[in-house]
């Protein structure tokens, strides 16, 4: 194609057959020479990057920094199994300060500066709420272990998923038959008068009433509060169970307060260990609490029955008997919750899989991949139990576990069934687009 | 201080609009989206620079205008519909007469006695959110809807979604403020203001209703504050009480106070500054807060006017 002083003529390009398919071995060969093949396995052996929205700092660190134990442990355990369509699996994290005006903006970090494959592992409401936003904008798949109702409520977008963990609506939903054949008919609800509060207010009261029971008081505590000893005499004398869902610091007083005020003679008590999370259940001021129960997620200290699943999860966390760090009986862990960070991470690995996922070109197909699932069976990669997955809230919804306080240890005596917690969609994800 | 010329100034500023401008053509991803968020918040602080800058009232209840922007816009675009532009100036029209009610009471007292009164007004605020959770969405805040969050000229829409919309929406709002702050300074009673600040006694004996001067002061702070946090609600999706708390209070009058109390850039300056220390140092420890608090430490030993008041102090006087 060159004329005769050398230079390059584009007349004379005119292809011919011979030519054609000279090229076309040539290329072929260039596919299979050693240097593009390394090209090609450094391409997809390069590590799928999940972007870790942390708690550190702020509210919610204890729960961050146990978020990040399980985190690490799954993602041990996924790596040494071989990770997630062959490639092994990375974590960035950054830290929110439980707040969600920096939620917003670690996504937006996540996205477009990590350019992380997901981002993950959320649990405070607002923190969820307030980067929500930011996922769907970015189209960043966000998987979140929040428990909140939030994501099932279908307010959110369609990039936000909560599938490791069963969201507070139905949780309550779940207690209200034991609640109600076990503990007494006349309920009294004492609840933080705030959001985390509300949806105990909210949603107990139509569940108990299915059961033939009723809350006959409910009794709002403002969040500045740190002492509660005037709020006790408006619970009704006929009151049989009273329901608590205090939380933070202000517990230990609310509870040695409650003993105070009943001394040996009091009504059954119920609560949501989220007030105790991370808190030794022999915390002096918490002797009160002896023979109360407490709603679980997961149970914090090894049960009998505890399947080979859930001892090999315990032991790959690094939590004793006692749901306490191995080596530091006095780190108690937020084992109730933190769970679904590993079962979550396990949805992640089983929706790239099915989507084929090999890069963030294929977030829209991982969204599609994982409205598609159904159910998660009981195993190493569930090891809470069960789960069925509601694509179009999606939601996942799970056993729950009653654990009664005895002798100083929360023992589990009762667990729900799926279908105790499902209820009717209030939407459906997968009619926006993607 | 020496006076800058008319065209020194507004040249300057010119500049600095201009120049944000072409970094957003030149920004990485990520700190493109950085910047639209540090421009919308440095109004805010620009807002606070406004009463505490150059009137010397030390308000620790700002976040309570901020906050009256963002639910005034949010909550008209999610409880009642209304399209953005309309929003925004809910939103700024919320901020307005909340600050003259404000401005009418807390003006009643100075120095200590104002900053505990508007932040007592704030937590007020603050609980008021909470406590009307149903419309508000309490602690946990709400979403504005991104469908809902377009900007509509005739056949034209623009998504305040789309990083360039986003950006050049902030940029303008920064702008407008700049300006219209920089017109303020420059101006008659905003040497009355700098008047008061320096001894309130004898602007009086001078003739100025002080009050006046002082309430016109902090509703036009308040309303530049209920400008960004409008915009924040409708270029950011999201509406939460954690925006009236008192940590968003202090932060416009950290920002202020590293960037220069009294100087029309300061805030952008000190936005920046915090914005990217904490971005920085959060990537190599959870102990960010301390590194801040050092920085802050030496930054008020050695720069004790902020970094713009320094600038100004040594080098250029003009400086407005």
């Amino acid at each position: 194609m060159a004329d005769r002083n050398g230079f390059f003529d584009l007349s004379k390009t005119a292809l011919t057959r011979r030519t054609a398919l000279k090229g076309l071995a040539a290329g072929a060969g260039l596919t299979v020479a050693p240097g593009f093949v390394r090209y090609s396995q450094a391409q997809s052996s390069a590590p799928i990057k999940i972007g870790f929205q942390s708690h550190r700092t702020g509210i919610g660190a204890a729960y961050g920094r146990w978020y990040e134990k399980t985190t690490a442990a799954a993602v041990k355990a996924i790596n040494a199994a071989g990770g997630i369509n062959g490639r092994q699996v990375e974590v960035i994290i950054e830290d929110d300060g439980t707040d969600p005006g920096r939620g917003a903006e670690v996504v937006g970090k996540f996205a477009t500066q990590h350019k992380t494959d997901i981002v993950f592992g959320t649990l405070f409401s607002h923190v969820v709420i307030g980067s929500a936003p930011a996922a769907g904008e970015n189209k960043m798949p966000y998987f979140v272990v929040s428990e909140g109702h939030h994501v099932a409520s279908t307010k959110l977008n369609r990039y936000v998923f909560q599938p490791g963990i069963t969201d507070v609506k139905s949780q309550i939903q779940s207690m209200a038959p034991w609640i109600a054949a076990n503990a007494g008919k006349k309920v009294t609800q004492i609840f933080p008068d705030f959001a985390f509060g509300y949806d105990h207010r909210d949603y107990l009261p139509p569940a108990l009433k299915a059961q033939g029971a009723e809350v006959i008081a409910q009794i709002a505590i403002p969040p500045t509060e740190s002492s509660f000893t005037k709020y006790f005499p408006q619970i009704p004398a006929e009151t049989e169970v009273i329901y608590h869902v205090m939380v933070g610091p202000a517990v230990l007083t609310f509870v040695k307060e409650l003993g105070e005020f009943y001394g040996s003679n009091r009504p059954q008590l119920f609560g949501f260990i989220d007030s105790l999370e991370a808190t030794d259940i022999n915390s002096p001021g918490l002797e009160f609490l002896d023979g109360s129960h407490f709603w679980e997620g997961s149970p914090r200290y090894a049960q009998a029955d505890d399947s080979e699943a859930q001892k090999a999860y315990r032991a790959a966390v690094g939590i004793d008997d006692n749901g306490a760090a191995v080596g530091d009986p006095k780190d108690v862990s937020t084992a109730a919750h933190m769970f679904g960070c590993w079962e979550t991470l396990y949805v992640v690995k089983k929706a790239m899989e099915d989507a084929g996922y090999k890069g963030p070109e294929d977030r829209a197909k991982l969204v599609e991949a994982t409205e598609a699932l159904t159910a998660f069976a009981e195993g190493p990669e569930h090891p809470q139990g069960p789960k069925t997955f509601n694509g179009k809230i999606h939601q996942c919804f799970g056993i729950q576990n009653i654990s009664k306080v005895e002798g100083g240890k929360l023992k589990v005596v009762h667990k729900t069934k799926i279908e105790d917690g499902l209820y009717e969609a209030e939407g459906d994800y997968t009619t926006q687009a993607l | 201080m020496s006076e800058a010329s008319p065209a020194k100034a507004y040249t300057l500023h010119l500049g600095v609009i201009a120049l944000l401008f072409v970094l957003s053509f030149l920004l990485p991803e990520y700190y493109h989206g950085l910047l639209a968020r540090i421009m919308v918040l440095a109004v805010f602080a620009m807002g606070y620079n406004m009463l505490f800058g150059y009137v010397g009232l030390l308000s620790l209840g700002h976040a309570m205008f901020f906050a009256a922007g963002l639910y005034g816009a949010g909550l008209a675009v999610i409880q009642l519909g209304w399209n953005v532009p309309l929003a925004f100036l809910g939103g700024i029209a919320c901020g307005a007469v909340l600050a003259l009610g404000i401005g009418l009471l807390a003006l009643r007292t100075t120095g200590v006695a104002f900053m505990i009164v508007t932040m007592m007004f704030a937590q007020v605020f603050y609980l008021l959110i909470l406590y009307f959770a149903t419309w508000t969405g309490g602690d946990q805040g709400m979403v504005v809807p991104q469908p809902a969050r377009v900007l509509s000229f005739g056949a034209t829409a623009l998504e305040l979604t789309n990083p360039t919309v986003r950006y050049m929406t902030a940029l303008a709002l920064f702008s407008i403020v700049l300006l219209v702050t920089l017109a303020i300074v420059r101006s008659r009673y905003g040497r009355v203001l700098v008047a008061i600040r320096e001894n309130e006694e004898r602007t009086k004996m001078l003739g100025y209703d002080t009050f006046s001067n002082k309430l016109a002061a902090v509703v036009i702070s308040g309303t530049i504050c209920a400008a960004s946090g409008a915009a924040y609600a409708l270029l950011f999706g999201y509406v939460g009480s954690s925006f009236a708390s008192v940590q968003y209070s202090i932060l416009p009058l950290l920002w202020v106070l590293l960037g220069g109390a009294a100087t029309t850039l300061g805030p952008l300056i000190g936005t920046l500054f915090m914005y990217y220390v904490i971005d920085i140092t959060s990537g190599y420890t959870s102990a960010y807060l301390l590194i801040v608090g050092i920085a802050l430490i030496l930054l008020v030993l050695f720069f004790p006017k902020g970094i713009l008041g320094s600038v100004r102090q040594r080098w250029l006087g003009w400086l407005p």
